[in-house]
């Protein structure tokens, strides 16, 4: 009998428990599968991944390197750790540098209890930030008719560029700068409003993670987010083909 | 916004355009040309302009924020006229140890201006590099595209005395 | 097949062998901003003026090593030995003219029998400085392009990955991966269309070997690449050079466009079917796409970030496709390797690090320029008699290795051997082989920050732990510059190392912290002794006083950490 040239399911380990994946799965799907939580912030269903935040790291049996389950395929024999005290203390680091970069101010934020960075860090137990505050000097863009831009509340996960250019197709955003001094930027960078390509559509202020993108007139803590949309888009385009 | 198939017209009759349409088409109106395509743009005009990123960016059928993007990712491109002259100070590990920082620092309080900026006449533009690959005549400076190595603080000083006087004189 | 290149091997010593002497200038990059092509002129004009234009001739050479005696001039002869002349300016071509033929000018005489040029070992650099970079037919003469033919006529490509792996060459950018082993795997990845790319986008600050590689030997690199193509499966290769390097550019261009010429590049590669072709790409500034992933983006017109690995290029590269990315360096091992066996490279150097390592000398050190020793070489060797010693009549405190990504080594370790294991051993790694020389007037904490300002700066901003944390930890090392740091940032410091070392997304912010670690290591008295007298007494404890550098580590006292 001829073996098949390719294994088309893996079994593996995940925090002790057998499971089994598809070959085009990654760590973090299994894992959702599963009902084992690994915190993500860059990472949205429905665009391709970039591996960015670096929450969502896994120790894997075997190396030293810490993996992103969101860009690792699971293969056959891994065993994979999702949750430990360095993780954890490397997680609780990320959000700390996160909350140091920019302005994170809660109590008078419009995604005040529905902020996907609150959350986490919520989940992950931080209680006060281990590195000095930076103070960057940030703009409010409130040139769009609809919505409204405020860099200082911005994770540079760069879901809106990636939901724009994939989904919208539009492309208006991109990332302008190196290192610290990246900037979400529209078109030549200009006032969003003068933004010829933005179609208005507003599927990147739903991903935005933060209150760094919001819909005019909502006051304090009044930005929720629609978020089903995306996968459900991905769903009716697939079946389309 | 131009379809694919429109011929896009460059802004102007400058004849610089046509080098730039050149590189463009060397590389088939790819977007994998466009670091090759700025480069050029930026030879030929001494920066980048919006005029001529639309025009690039409407030529490979590339998004502006893209362009953008890449333009300001890249620390030889300038979105800024460089100045009449430029400078550029290298501090590279040998020409740091060799005592550039106080040399760029003198040179930044003579001018009144910090590297990355044009003095206010637009007469000269201190750029920094990060090694320049001449580590063997550290410290090395450039002056208007000559590099000078084994730099003393006197000769620096008179070299930039020598190439933003020349214009006075000329116009004197 | 070997045919044309004969003929063009004789045609060359036919024209060449009615000269008795050849002056050479030096035209690398070095000697150029030095006025060499004004020297050549006034060389030229002089043989002319004296009519000895029949049995002298001057020509360009490439890089000849001893950058800081600069501009270089040699002379050879059919009768003498070579002689070599130091800090020569255009008012010395009369002088040098006048002395063909008889003893050396003496105020510009460079003794050539001491160790910085008995002592080398040259393969990479065996044409620099002999051969004129623009004419293929020197190159052709000093038996170049003879390994392509062997490869593409006597060998199969599996066969030529045998021999580099035999050879035991490992990646010079930095890395040391054993090159046979990536030419494996890209050749047996799947995929319709392969790539050759070669990284000379060195960014290293106090690196500038491949330039002069480049500048003075392009044709050897485009062998090594068409090797390499054969050996893979690949038909396009690409040099990916930085934008800070015109004259490289210039002559590569030159190169490949020569190279066509005589059928060494193209189609139909000396009357085979086998293709190669290879196009430059620019780059334009910036460090961090001298990673694999990100130079791959830039020379897809993108920003230059990386992307998570795995996959690897060798499997998913340029446009998806499998691609094999090799430094200068490595490359230009190639043909020597092909030529004389991979048994032969194997002789030199050590057990596990193969062959001989190019080094970009600088710093406090008397005989700047570039160098090249069998891997295993001392370090002492190569500062005190190859390097001339330390400069200024000071003591060696450390030897930085690697750049950014690398460590200070202190003076203690001079005997170590220069492998990829005994300098990884000391928290340093060969990196691409910067080797700055520092003596006690640096202060290793402003080394440290220098490097990190660098990472902070060219860091892509892609990843949270590089773009943030090489940020703060710029910022503690300022203070500990500046001597105002307190107990507790050097904790803070230590645990943001560690947690951008172990998270970062690619090799800029993996080894971001190296410098800091390696000084920390060898050197932890000088940021004690950049605590504040007050913070310390903040915090009651003594900073305390040097003692022994044999690498201990020193705990800061418990009252530290509770702040």
């Amino acid at each position: 009998m001829k073996r098949p040239f390719k294994t088309r399911v893996r079994t593996l380990k995940i925090d002790g428990i057998d499971v089994g994946a598809r070959e085009d799965e990654t760590i973090l799907e299994l894992a959702q599968e599963n009902g084992i939580f690994i915190p993500t912030l860059c990472h949205l269903e429905g665009v391709h991944d970039i591996g960015a935040c670096r929450l969502c790291l896994v120790e894997i049996k075997g190396t030293s390197k810490l993996l992103p389950a969101c860009m690792t395929y699971a293969e056959e024999g891994m065993e994979v750790i999702t949750d430990s005290e360095r993780l954890t203390a490397y997680r609780r680091q990320v959000l700390d540098l996160l909350f140091s970069e920019r302005n994170h101010v809660c109590a008078v934020c419009v995604s005040n209890g529905h902020c996907e960075l609150q959350w986490l860090a919520e989940k992950l137990g931080i209680s006060h930030v281990g590195v000095p505050y930076l103070y960057p000097q940030l703009p409010v863009d409130a040139s769009h008719s609809f919505y409204t831009l405020d860099h200082n509340r911005c994770v540079l996960c760069a879901r809106c560029v990636r939901v724009c250019d994939e989904i919208e197709g539009a492309h208006t955003w991109d990332v302008t700068g190196r290192g610290v001094e990246c900037r979400v930027i529209s078109d030549l960078n200009q006032p969003w409003g003068t933004a010829d390509s933005c179609t208005r559509c507003g599927k990147c202020v739903q991903v935005c993670p933060t209150g760094a993108l919001f819909s005019k007139g909502k006051a304090v803590a009044e930005m929720t987010k629609r978020r089903e949309f995306l996968p459900y888009l991905q769903q009716m385009r697939e079946g389309r083909r | 916004m131009p379809l694919r198939n429109e011929k896009v017209d460059p802004p102007s009759d400058d004849k610089r355009w046509r080098i730039v349409q050149a590189t463009m088409q060397r590389n088939g109106f790819e977007r994998d040309g466009l670091i090759e395509t700025l480069h050029t743009v930026q030879e030929s005009f001494g920066f980048l302009d919006d005029e001529s990123l639309r025009y690039v960016a409407a030529s490979l059928n590339a998004p502006l924020s893209q362009v953008y993007g890449v333009s300001t990712f890249y620390h030889l491109f300038s979105l800024k006229p460089a100045g009449q002259h430029t400078c550029v100070v290298c501090l590279g590990t040998a020409c740091y140890i060799k005592g550039m920082p106080a040399m760029l620092k003198q040179i930044e309080s003579r001018y009144g201006i910090k590297a990355g900026e044009t003095t206010p006449d637009g007469q000269l533009s201190l750029l920094t590099a990060r090694c320049l690959g001449a580590c063997g005549l550290a410290p090395v400076a450039v002056f208007d595209g000559s590099i000078a190595g084994k730099l003393e603080m006197g000769e620096a000083m008179s070299r930039l005395q020598e190439m933003t006087e020349v214009d006075h004189v000329r116009e004197a | 097949m070997y045919e044309r290149l004969e003929e063009i091997t004789l045609a060359e010593q036919e024209s060449t062998a009615r000269f008795s002497h050849t002056v050479n200038v030096c035209m690398a990059a070095g000697c150029m901003s030095s006025r060499s092509d004004a020297i050549k002129d006034a060389l030229t004009k002089e043989v002319e003026a004296n009519g000895l234009e029949r049995w002298c001739r001057v020509r360009g050479v490439g890089c000849m090593g001893l950058c800081a005696h600069g501009p270089l001039v040699s002379v050879d002869t059919d009768q003498s030995a070579e002689t070599l002349y130091q800090y020569v300016t255009p008012d010395d071509a009369p002088a040098i003219v006048g002395a063909l033929e008889g003893p050396p000018v003496e105020r510009l005489h460079c003794p050539t029998n001491v160790p910085f040029f008995q002592r080398q070992k040259k393969i990479v650099l065996e044409n620099s400085g002999r051969i004129d970079p623009e004419r293929v037919e020197e190159y052709i003469a000093a038996d170049g392009y003879t390994a392509l033919i062997k490869a593409i006529t006597e060998m199969s490509p599996a066969e030529v990955i045998d021999e580099i792996i035999a050879s035991g060459l490992r990646g010079r950018g930095g890395g040391g991966y054993p090159t046979g082993l990536k030419w494996t795997t890209v050749a047996k990845s799947e995929g319709d269309t392969k790539y050759v790319i070669c990284n000379a986008d060195e960014g290293d600050p106090g690196a500038f070997m491949d330039r002069s590689v480049l500048e003075s030997d392009p044709h050897r690199i485009l062998e090594g690449m068409a090797i390499a193509g054969y050996a893979i499966g690949a038909g396009q290769g690409y040099i990916y050079v930085r934008g800070e390097y015109p004259l490289a550019v210039a002559r590569l261009k030159t190169a490949i466009r020569q190279a066509r010429r005589v059928n060494m590049l193209g189609s139909g590669i000396a009357g085979t079917q086998f293709a190669f072709h290879v196009d430059i790409r620019l780059g334009a500034g910036a460090f961090v796409c001298g990673e694999e992933t990100a130079l791959i983006a830039s020379i897809e017109g993108k920003r230059g970030q990386p992307r998570p690995r795995p996959p690897y290029p060798a499997e998913y590269g340029l446009w998806g496709q499998p691609t094999l990315i090799n430094n200068v360096e490595t490359l230009a091992n190639v043909a020597p390797i092909i030529r004389n066996g991979g048994d032969w490279y194997a002789s030199l150097g050590t057990a596990k690090s193969k062959g001989t390592k190019v080094f970009a000398l600088a710093g406090s050190i008397n005989n700047t320029g570039l160098i090249e020793v069998p891997m295993g070489t001392p370090l002492r060797e190569i500062i005190y008699e190859i390097g001339g010693g330390v400069s200024g009549g000071g003591q060696c405190k450390a030897i930085q290795t690697g750049g950014p990504s690398g460590g200070c080594i202190p003076a203690e370790f001079l005997d170590t051997p220069v492998d990829y294991e005994s300098l990884a051993a000391l928290g340093s790694i060969m990196g691409s082989g910067g080797m700055i020389v520092m003596d006690e007037s640096a202060s290793m904490v402003d080394v440290a920050r220098y490097f990190m300002e660098f990472c902070m700066t060219e860091s892509c901003g892609r990843c949270v732990p590089c773009r943030v944390g090489t940020v703060h930890m710029h910022n503690l090392l300022d203070k500990f510059s500046h001597h105002e740091a307190a107990p507790r940032d050097l904790v803070l410091l230590e645990k943001l190392c560690d947690m951008v070392r172990n998270t970062s997304l690619c090799g800029l912010g993996q080894t971001a912290p190296n410098p800091v670690l390696s000084t920390l290591r060898y050197f932890r008295h000088e940021y004690i002794a950049a605590i504040t007298e007050e913070a310390a007494d903040l915090y009651a404890i003594t900073p305390a006083p040097p003692t022994s550098r044999n690498g201990a580590t020193q705990h800061a006292p418990a009252q530290e950490v509770a702040s």
